[in-house]
């Protein structure tokens, strides 16, 4: 077969394939069945050929179905079945070579056929579905133009319904508008008439009061009079002068006068008031140029080089105009040239301020890193500062003892009296109680202090056993990368174990604010002895507080009066994080120390002072 | 703050003399002058009628009283007490009698504003001026006293004459462009001359002396125009109050508008402090009340009624106006600049029971009063910026920057205060009631103390 394939032309294989299809659409077969068989189904077609065969060829009729098939293959464009006759006369054999040549040809064809009729189908489908679809599409799509269609008619209703009533109002409008001329036009000529009116009442008033005047005056009416003792002298002194053109010019010319003063007084204020704006504008100018300068240097220093040209001219001529003729200078000149000039250097600041503005506001989002770095160094500065004073205080608590336990054992027999007077025997008693509780304190201190330590040595066996464990686990997944389950358990193991660690972590952490509460206590009144023995207890001393806190965490840099963090030992991995944490938390905590340092010495004296006795 | 005895009065007519030593009152027919310093009387006058009209002459010399009903004026010398002067209208009647600026001159208006007689103290000479406008305020003198703007009605067109004073010479006559006109007020610094149309038409006008129109101002039209005119005492500044319950400040120079100041009855600006009036409970000053002689009031326990700042937003008291009536209740009517120019106090009708004050550097609202009762009259201190109001209760009420205080009066029964004039010198104030006066001394010192003690509210 494979044979087959190799040599078949490809020219012939592609005719081939047009005459299947042709085959395939046209049926040229006798009998109509075999077409339909073989388009029905492929599989029992062997069956229904033979079946086929045994219909269409029968022993009498071999030679003519032979030449039938041989005259319907040679249309087809196959080799011709017979052997090809040297004579005319002698009769064609059958070739059988050729015969199975053709018959491998057409199941070739059929095949491919078969597989054609397939795909044709799958397209069908498809087709089918995307027939479907479209349906679909088309259906909705149809809603939507009904829908759409309904709501246009809506809004077609609506639009005529607004329309309508847009119709009306602009009825309305011109109604009311009518109406507003009507009215306007009756006010109109009422006014008129009223005016009207008006004139003629009071043109009759008039009228009435002339003859009422005529009336009253004319009367020679007796009783309008003066009756005077003694006539008074003017105001001013002088006599009444005549009414006379002179007078009237003279009354003239103090009118004017008064005029005039009004308006030279006006004129000087407005005088007065453009010469201080003008100085506040010179000021500002001033000052505009003074704050410019570097920015102005350049230009001006352009302008000189290019043989000064106007502008700068009339600048620096303005500035000297106006500190020499100063304000009186009110010719628009100069008011052009400040003005222009006090515009141009606003520009300038404007730019210039807003180039600053740009400026801040960089640094501003540069400054919030500034602020950090500084922090940290305010934090390690302060660190250093708390540091020094808590060597001082350590120095003092020292010379304190000494000096006490001179006090204890060199002092005289009259000191003694004295100190011995000093204490009362209630405060004696308080004070040793106070003692006995301290010591008490002390006692439990110290418990606890010993099962740090073993929870200590404990935990560092926990660790050994930690870190050998980590060590099998990661030796573990280096050989076996596949393994999950095994790794899996593994994790597990590991989660307890950083657990432990954890709780660890915690334990030291609970027992700070214990340590710390009593401190911040003594912190408010060391004065006060009842409050600092209250927070003796727990602490009894510094360097106790410190030795248990090394004891409990060996790595961490809490060693509150000397935080050095040389000591501090990066071998562990997850020490140094750790170790960041407490050096910041250790600024507050060695202030306590130092607070705890003093109410110490106070402790001690009292305890010295209880020994005297 | 010390309270006088309460002396008898009749007609509000109660008046310090304008050098500030005397006070003269009128009880019926008798005029007392006293000094204002102890309160003795310094001359007593009987004149003919009851007096209608009491006023003080430029110089102190002279008081006119007149009886318009008996158409009389009775002028007395304080310096010489049996000279005596009686002008007599007869039959042509009296409305107005007013001294003219030299103390010498006497301008009477006839009934129906026929005409306005001069009459002259120094000669025998009368004078007429005829068609005087019978309108609100239609005389002003200048403050130096050398000129006099008349509103006159001639062939119904409103005309305005300028006098010289010293010798009654017409200097100016123009007509106006008014249709009626309704007053007239020259600037204090006497160059310009405001003029006003009644309240149907809103229009001001401003003439100068020499009556050359400066400028017209209308802020709007078809609506009840100007109801008040007041000038800063600086001439600065021209304030119009309107029906429309509105103030606009004209400036001087191109007398154009500077801001409007809108009377709105809703405060809501964190910045105005309302001072709310507010009524105590207790009533311990009773007992106090019945003494009846010179007491401090500052020692009293309580006054009737208190200021309270109100907190924002303030709705006001408004009063529905008559729409139907004439002359309705609205609009600002009353006004009246500080004597140091910084403060413009206004009343709007149809809120009668607040106090405008605003700030005329920032022309912006500063403080607002909100009485009990109407607001009758205020007035300002001729010295400083304070303010006193009365509202026809038996309280003062002061106010300056520093805040503001409710006094009782002190007297037998309810002195209720309708009317005050301040002293001259600011240092005491009369307050007028019904048929009674007193005055109200304000210690300096005292005053500082209880306004010190207000201000700590502002």
């Amino acid at each position: 077969m494979g044979d087959w394939m190799t040599v078949t032309d490809p020219a012939l294989s592609s005719e081939s394939k047009i005459t299947s299809q042709y085959t395939s659409e046209t049926k040229m077969s006798p009998s109509s069945l075999y077409s339909q068989q073989v388009l029905c189904s492929s599989i029992p077609l062997s069956k229904n050929v033979h079946s086929f065969f045994s219909a269409f060829c029968t022993e009498e009729n071999i030679e003519q179905s032979i030449s039938y098939l041989d005259q319907e293959l040679t249309t087809f464009g196959f080799p011709s079945l017979y052997e090809d006759s040297k004579g005319k006369e002698t009769k064609r054999g059958l070739n059988v070579v050729a015969v199975l040549n053709c018959m491998n040809e057409l199941l070739i064809l059929q095949r491919k056929n078969l597989l054609a009729q397939e795909n044709v189908e799958t397209q069908n489908l498809k087709l089918g579905s995307d027939m479907g679809h479209l349906q679909n599409c088309y259906a909705k799509l149809k809603e939507q133009l009904e829908t759409s269609r309904r709501e246009m008619s809506g809004l077609q209703e609506r639009d005529r319904q607004l329309q309508c009533k847009n119709r009306n109002l602009h009825q309305l409008l011109k109604n009311e508008k009518d109406e507003v001329q009507k009215l306007q036009n009756i006010i109109a000529s009422r006014a008129t008439q009223y005016n009207h009116d008006m004139k003629r009442k009071e043109r009759e008033y008039n009228k009435l009061k002339e003859r009422l005047h005529q009336l009253v005056m004319n009367k020679k009416d007796k009783k309008i009079a003066m009756e005077i003792l003694n006539y008074v002298g003017r105001a001013d002194g002088k006599r009444g002068s005549w009414r006379t053109d002179k007078t009237e010019a003279r009354n003239e010319d103090e009118m004017y006068t008064i005029l005039l003063s009004d308006y030279e007084y006006r004129q000087k204020q407005i005088l007065m008031e453009n010469a201080e704006l003008k100085k506040v504008l010179q000021q500002m100018k001033k000052e505009m140029i003074s704050l410019l300068s570097p920015q102005k240097q350049r230009p001006r220093e352009r302008t000189d080089d290019n043989t000064g040209t106007a502008l700068s001219d009339v600048e620096e001529d303005a500035g000297e105009m106006n500190r020499e003729s100063i304000w009186d200078l009110s010719c628009e000149t100069v008011r052009e040239q400040l003005t222009n000039s006090i515009r141009k250097q606003w520009r300038i600041l404007k730019s210039h301020v807003e180039k600053l503005d740009n400026q801040v506001s960089k640094v501003h989002l540069e400054g919030v890193n500034d602020e950090d770095v500084i922090s940290r160094q305010d934090h390690e500065q302060e660190t250093e500062k708390l540091e020094v004073e808590i060597q001082q205080c350590k120095e003092m608590i020292k010379t304190q003892q000494q000096l006490l336990q001179q006090l204890a054992t060199a002092c005289d027999d009259d000191t003694s009296s004295l100190l011995r007077d000093c204490y009362l025997l209630e405060e004696k008693e308080r004070l040793k109680e106070e003692w006995s509780l301290l010591k008490e304190q002390k006692k439990n201190f110290e418990k606890e202090r010993r099962s740090f330590i073993e929870a200590a040595i404990r935990l560092g066996l926990e660790r050994k056993a930690f870190e050998e464990e980590r060590a099998i686990w990661l030796k573990q997944q280096f050989l076996s990368m596949t393994n999950f389950d095994l790794q899996n358990s593994e994790n597990v193991k590991l989660f307890s174990a950083f657990s432990g660690s954890s709780d660890r972590d915690n334990h030291t952490v609970h027992s700070r604010p214990r340590a710390r509460k009593p401190h911040s206590v003594a912190n408010g009144s060391p004065n006060c002895t009842s409050k600092l023995t209250k927070s003796l207890p727990a602490s009894p001393s510094t360097s106790d507080f410190c030795q248990t806190r090394s004891c409990v965490s060996e790595h961490s840099s809490i060693n509150i009066l000397n935080i050095t963090p040389e000591e501090t030992k990066p071998n562990q991995v997850g020490r140094e994080c750790t170790n960041l944490k407490w050096s910041v938390a250790s600024r507050p905590a060695s202030q306590e120390g130092c607070y705890n340092g003093r109410s110490l010495t106070y402790a001690n004296s009292h305890i010295h002072k209880d020994n005297l006795p | 703050m010390n309270f006088s005895e309460v002396f008898k009065l009749s007609g509000l007519l109660c008046k310090f003399s304008p050098n500030g030593k005397y006070l003269a009152s009128c009880v019926q027919y008798r005029l007392v002058v006293r000094d204002v310093h102890t309160l003795q009387i310094v001359q007593l006058y009987t004149c003919l009628d009851q007096i209608q009209h009491a006023e003080w002459s430029a110089d102190s010399l002279f008081i006119l009283c007149a009886m318009y009903k008996r158409g009389l004026v009775q002028v007395w010398s304080l310096e010489q007490p049996e000279w005596h002067c009686k002008i007599d209208e007869g039959s042509a009647g009296l409305v107005a009698s007013c001294w003219s600026p030299d103390g010498r001159h006497i301008l009477n208006t006839t009934e129906f504003h026929l005409r306005i007689t001069v009459w002259s103290l120094c000669t025998k000479s009368v004078s007429y001026i005829k068609y005087p406008k019978a309108c609100q305020q239609g005389i002003s003198f200048t403050r130096d006293g050398r000129y006099m703007a008349l509103a006159e009605r001639r062939d119904c067109r409103d005309h305005v004459s300028v006098f010289v004073c010293s010798d009654w010479q017409l200097l100016r006559h123009f007509d106006t462009d008014t249709q009626d006109l309704a007053g007239l007020e020259w600037a204090p610094n006497g160059c310009v001359l405001a003029v006003w149309d009644s309240c149907l038409e809103y229009k001001i006008l401003l003439y100068s002396l020499d009556g050359r129109l400066l400028s017209t101002y209308c802020a709007y039209e078809w609506s009840l125009g100007i109801k008040s005119v007041d000038w800063s005492p600086s001439s600065q500044f021209l304030a119009i109050g309107s029906y429309d319950g509105k103030v606009r400040i004209l400036n001087h120079v191109t007398w154009k508008m500077i801001t409007e100041f809108g009377h709105l009855a809703t405060i809501n600006n964190p910045k105005i402090v309302v001072y709310k009036e507010a009524e105590k409970s207790s009533r311990l000053a009773l007992g106090y009340n019945s003494f009846p002689q010179l007491r401090a009031i500052g020692t009293l326990p309580s006054a009737e009624s208190k200021y309270e700042i109100a907190s924002m937003p303030v709705s006001l008291q408004i009063l529905k106006p008559v729409a139907d009536r004439a002359n309705p209740k609205i609009g600002v009517g009353t006004m009246a600049f500080s004597s140091d120019n910084y403060f413009l106090a206004t009343k709007n009708d149809n809120v009668p029971n607040a106090v405008w004050i605003w700030d005329v550097q920032k022309m912006r609202l500063f403080v607002v009063l909100e009485q009990l009762s109407p607001v009758r009259s205020f007035q300002w201190d001729p010295q400083q910026p304070r303010l006193a109001i009365c509202t026809g209760s038996s309280k003062v009420y002061l106010w300056s920057p520093a805040g503001c205080v409710s006094v009782q009066v002190p007297g037998e029964g309810d002195f209720q205060v309708l009317s005050l004039c301040w002293h001259l010198n600011g240092d005491s104030i009369a307050l007028l009631s019904k048929d009674h006066f007193c005055l109200c001394f304000l210690e300096t010192e005292g005053v500082r103390t209880t306004f010190g003690q207000l201000g700590d509210h502002t």
